[in-house]
C-alpha cells in the first residue's frame, strides 16, 4: 500500500522499528509519574527499553545500508545466499575487513586482503579464486560489513 | 566588510552535487562516468544532469523526447524521479550535517545552512572545516558537496557557487580566505543572475541599469536599490556587503521544491499538538504552490528533538509519501501529510521542529491523468473550493479557514517507467552485493 516498509530498520526514513515482540513497534516507555522538568527522575537509570537490533547492529544510522547477497562465495564465513547484509560507510576498511566494493559496475562482497604490499579481494569458499587489485588500479569500497541477517522462516514475514 | 569578528555570524552553504543523480550513482555504479538525467515523472523533462549530461549541452527542463539523437549517440541514460529514495540520501546527508553542529537550517532537498561562527577553533580553518564536512558526507553517504562560507546566507550561496564553477578550490570556498582586492576581481567576473533572489527578470533589469556582475552590484547603495527595484533587493545587496538580513523565508525557493516549516516556541510531545502545527505549515506550503501555478507530486515531511540539548533524548525523522495524483489540493497534502507524520512520530520526546517540503513541483493543468483521477467534476470543485480557501485567508489572514483533517485513505503510487528501486526503504528493492 505505501512507499515504505514497516520494519525498515536501515533507512533514515523509517524510524528503527525492529521489534523484540512481534507485531507491535519498540516504543520509549513513558513516566506516568509527574515529575519537575529538568530532574529527570534517578528511576530513569533502571528502566528497560527491550531489545532493538538497530542499536546492536547499527551504529550511525546515516551512513548505514543494507544488500541482498547473492551468490555463495562467502559461505565459509557464514554468508549464503540471500542473506541481508549490514554495511557501514562510516568505517574505514582495513585488511581483513569484509567490505563491499565495486567491481565492473557491481557491488561485490569479499574479504579485504591488505598486506605486503598486496590487495586483494578474497572469497571464503575454496571454489573463488582472489582477485588481485594491481598497482595502477583503485579499489573503490562501498562500506565494510558489519552484520548479517537472514530470517529462519522468511515465509512468516 | 568581510572581517570575521568572533560573535558575527558566520554561514556555510551545504549543496549536494547533481544530488538526484548521485543518489542514482550510488546504487549503481554503472552510472559513474555516464551521463545521467533524472526526468519529472508527469512530463519526462530533465529535473537532474550528471556533469557528463551537461558537457553534452543539456539542458534543465528539456523533454527526453527531444534527446533522442543525443541518447542514441552518446548512451545517455534517462531514469524516472524516485523522491523516496532522494528523500532517505537527504534525511542521511542532512543528519551528517547535524553531527557537525545542531543549527543546520535545511534551505531544500539538496541544499542546508550551516552557523559555523561556534566552530571556530576546532579546524585551523574554516576552509579545513568545509573540506572535512564534504569528506564526511561523501565517505557517509556517497554524496558529493559542494561547501560555501560568507558572512551572510547570501554571499554563503554565492561562495559555494564559486567552488562549483572552479575546480581549483576542490569543493570549497571561504570568501573570507581571499583578499578584499581578490574578491573585487572574483565577483567582478560573475553574472549578477547569479545572486541568491536575482530571478532571471530583475537579473535582465539591473543589466539594463548597467549593473551586469555581482562586483557591480555589491557596489550600489541599498537606498538606490530599494528605490528602483525592491525592498528584497535592498537586502540582497547589504547582504552582499556582509550585513546579514535576510531569513530564508524572504526568498523565494528554488521552483523544484516548497518548504515550509518553523521551531516551537516551546517544545512539543503530542502527536495532536505536532499534527495541528504540521497541518498549518501544509496549508501555507500549498498556497504558495498554487500561487505559482503548480502542483506537487510528493511530499517530505520531518520532525525534530531539539539537538542542541544534550539532557533530553534526540530524535530525527523524516519521510517521503508520494501522492497518488499529483495535487494542490490543500486537503490532499494535509492528509498526506499527517500520514507521513504518523508513520515517523514516537512518543516519549519533546519536538522543537516539524515541517514540510514538496516535491515533484509541475506546473498545474499539464499532468496526466491516471487511472485513478478523481472525476473532473470533483477536480473543478475543489479548484473551487481552493480559491475561495485562499481568498478568505488573504482577506481574513492566514489560517482564517483550515483544514480539520485526519485519517488516511488508500493511495497509489504514480506509474514511472525507468524508475529505479527504493534501495534504501523497501526490503524487497535492497541492492544486490555479489558473492561470486
Amino acid at each position: 500500500m505505501s512507499s515504505f516498509v514497516d520494519l525498515n530498520g536501515l533507512s533514515t526514513l523509517v524510524p528503527i522499528v525492529w521489534p523484540a515482540n512481534p507485531g507491535k513497534p519498540k516504543e520509549t516507555p513513558l513516566f506516568l509519574v509527574k515529575c519537575p522538568a529538568g530532574f529527570p527522575s534517578p528511576a530513569a537509570d533502571y528502566v528497560e527499553s527491550g531489545l532493538d537490533l538497530n542499536d546492536y547492529l547499527v551504529k550511525h544510522r546515516a551512513s548505514t545500508f543494507m544488500f541482498d547477497v547473492c551468490g555463495d562465495s562467502m559461505r565459509n564465513v557464514g554468508i549464503f545466499d540471500g542473506d541481508k547484509i549490514v554495511v557501514d560507510r562510516s568505517v574505514e576498511a582495513r585488511h581483513g575487513d569484509i567490505i563491499v566494493a565495486v567491481l565492473n559496475g557491481e557491488h561485490t562482497v569479499k574479504r579485504l586482503y591488505a598486506a605486503e604490499g598486496i590487495v586483494e579481494l578474497r572469497a571464503e569458499n575454496p571454489l573463488y579464486r582472489p582477485i588481485r587489485i594491481k598497482e595502477a588500479e583503485e579499489l573503490h569500497v562501498f562500506g565494510v560489513v558489519v552484520g548479517v541477517v537472514r530470517n529462519m522462516r522468511p515465509c512468516s514475514r | 566588510m568581510l572581517s570575521l569578528e568572533q560573535g558575527k555570524p558566520l554561514f556555510a552553504l551545504v549543496d549536494c552535487n547533481n544530488f538526484y543523480c548521485s543518489c542514482e550513482r550510488v546504487f549503481n555504479p554503472k552510472l559513474e562516468n555516464r551521463p545521467v538525467v533524472v526526468l519529472s515523472n508527469n512530463d519526462g523533462c530533465a529535473i537532474a544532469r550528471s556533469n557528463e549530461a551537461k558537457a553534452l549541452g543539456i539542458r534543465m527542463g528539456e523533454p527526453w523526447f527531444k534527446l533522442r539523437d543525443l541518447v542514441k549517440h552518446h548512451g545517455i541514460v534517462g531514469l524516472s524521479s524516485n523522491y523516496t529514495l532522494y528523500g532517505d540520501m537527504s534525511q542521511r546527508v542532512m543528519q551528517v550535517l547535524r553531527g557537525f553542529t545542531p543549527d543546520v537550517e535545511v534551505y531544500s532537498i539538496d541544499e542546508s545552512f550551516l552557523r559555523i561562527e561556534r566552530m571556530r577553533r576546532l579546524w585551523p580553518s574554516y576552509t579545513d572545516m568545509g573540506q572535512a564536512i564534504r569528506a564526511r558526507v561523501r565517505q557517509w553517504t556517497g554524496i558529493p558537496v559542494c561547501v560555501g562560507i560568507g558572512p551572510t546566507k547570501t554571499l554563503a550561496k554565492l561562495a559555494n557557487h564559486i567552488a562549483k564553477k572552479n575546480p581549483q578550490f576542490d569543493g570549497v570556498f571561504d570568501l573570507a580566505s581571499y583578499r578584499p582586492a581578490q574578491l573585487d576581481a572574483l565577483l567582478a567576473k560573475i553574472d549578477v543572475g547569479e545572486v541568491w533572489g536575482v530571478g532571471r527578470r530583475i537579473a535582465e533589469r539591473l543589466k539594463h541599469a548597467g549593473i551586469h556582475t555581482v562586483q557591480d552590484l555589491r557596489l550600489m547603495s541599498p537606498k538606490v536599490v530599494r528605490a528602483h527595484f525592491s525592498v528584497v533587493m535592498e537586502r540582497t545587496v547589504s547582504e552582499l556587503q556582509g550585513v546579514p538580513c535576510l531569513e530564508l523565508e524572504d526568498i523565494a525557493p528554488p521552483k523544484k521544491q516548497i518548504v515550509s516549516s518553523k521551531s516551537f516556541g516551546e517544545m512539543v510531545a503530542s502527536l495532536e499538538e505536532l499534527s495541528e502545527a504540521l497541518s498549518s505549515y501544509v496549508t501555507r506550503a500549498a498556497e504558495k504552490l498554487r500561487e505559482q501555478g503548480s502542483v506537487c507530486g510528493a511530499l517530505q515531511v520531518f520532525v525534530m528533538t531539539n539537538q542542541f540539548r544534550t539532557d533530553g533524548a534526540q530524535y530525527s525523522n523524516g519521510i517521503v509519501i508520494p501522492l497518488p495524483n499529483p495535487s494542490n489540493n490543500t486537503l490532499d497534502l494535509v492528509q498526506a501529510a499527517l500520514f507521513g507524520l504518523k508513520a515517523i512520530y514516537r512518543r516519549g520526546y519533546l519536538y522543537k521542529k516539524t515541517g514540510v517540503m514538496l516535491l515533484d513541483l509541475a506546473p498545474a493543468g499539464q499532468t496526466q491523468a491516471s487511472l485513478f483521477d478523481p472525476l473532473e467534476e470533483q477536480a473543478k470543485h475543489s479548484d473551487a473550493l481552493m480559491s475561495v480557501l485562499d481568498g478568505l485567508n488573504r482577506k481574513f489572514g492566514r489560517d482564517t479557514l483550515c483544514v480539520a483533517a485526519s485519517g488516511t485513505t488508500r493511495r497509489w503510487v504514480a506509474k514511472a517507467e525507468n524508475k529505479t528501486p527504493c534501495y534504501t526503504t523497501r526490503w524487497g528493492e535492497l541492492p544486490k552485493a555479489f558473492a561470486r
